[in-house]
């Protein structure tokens, strides 16, 4: 699924007739990828489980109507990141009113930690703790933007599919992104500052 | 956010591109404007560096766990899809 890599050729005639050996390699092909974003979305594993049951039970049902209008990935991952916001939306409704808000909101992002951590080692940056650090914080973002985030800058798509999938404007694409990093720019901050080498 | 002799609004106004920036999908005048602010600015400097490295880190991350189904989900995956005849066994 992601832009970078060689993707797998489908025989679509087969997919939408049914044929179940081709539809086992098109879930052979892609449920890595589901599975993960599911993770990434949802932080929790019978969660992501769920998705990607029921990403391929849509997917299976959808296909004799799939018009080619994006690729075969694309709309595969249109379908598993609408399980993930129904499913927030639905754990968690409350956050909703907050997300519906990020698109007007002028919000204040101006970077707060001015603190320089790139000095540290990549072990450092990259320990067991600190990874778990960086899907915390992921978790943080309102779901509009931990969208956007995933997409392009876990999944590696670009920002037109990334569009397509979300049925938002390219703009709306750049706009949530940069949002999105910079709210990590701030947490990731405040994180590995406590962890600089006193200088005292 | 700068202490530096320049006008502020420069920051707040390039702060709106920097991701762009990163991208490398941004015009060549402002990536020009952007390091000649910079270079007069380390308040800036920071931001961009750190904004780079976070990215940076979640790219990493992200190249080096190769997406994968654990067996036990991919088994209960194919039984839901009615599939389990086409798992093949590593």
């Amino acid at each position: 699924m992601n832009t970078g890599e060689q993707q797998p050729d489908f025989d679509l005639v087969a997919l939408q007739a049914g044929d179940r050996a081709e539809f086992a390699r098109f879930v052979d092909a892609y449920s890595g990828q589901v599975y993960r974003l599911g993770l990434k979305m949802l932080q929790n594993p019978q969660d992501a489980e769920d998705i990607l049951q029921e990403t391929f039970i849509k997917a299976y049902k959808a296909l004799p109507n799939f018009e080619g209008r994006s690729s075969l990935s694309t709309w595969l991952y249109r379908i598993a990141t609408n399980e993930a916001l129904m499913f927030l939306r639905k754990k968690r409704p409350e956050q909703v009113s907050v997300d519906e808000s990020i698109e007007n909101e002028d919000g204040d992002d101006r970077p707060r930690q001015i603190i320089d951590w790139c000095c540290l080692p990549e072990h450092e940056l990259m320990s067991t703790e600190s990874r778990a650090n960086l899907d915390h914080s992921v978790q943080q973002l309102p779901y509009s933007l931990k969208a956007v985030f995933v997409l392009r800058d876990i999944e590696g798509l670009s920002t037109r599919q990334t569009a397509d999938i979300l049925d938002i404007s390219e703009a709306a694409v750049k706009t949530r992104l940069s949002r999105a990093r910079f709210r990590l720019r701030e947490l990731l901050s405040a994180y590995y500052s406590e962890r600089m080498p006193s200088t005292a | 956010m700068c202490k530096h002799n320049h006008d502020h609004r420069d920051c707040s106004y390039l702060l709106s591109s920097l991701s762009a920036y990163i991208d490398g999908d941004l015009e060549e005048t402002l990536c020009e404007e952007i390091e000649r602010h910079v270079a007069d600015c380390e308040d800036c400097r920071v931001v961009i560096d750190t904004l780079e490295k976070t990215i940076y880190l979640y790219h990493a991350t992200a190249a080096q766990e190769q997406p994968a189904v654990p067996k036990d989900v991919k088994e209960r995956l194919y039984k839901r899809l009615d599939l389990s005849d086409f798992l093949q066994n590593p």
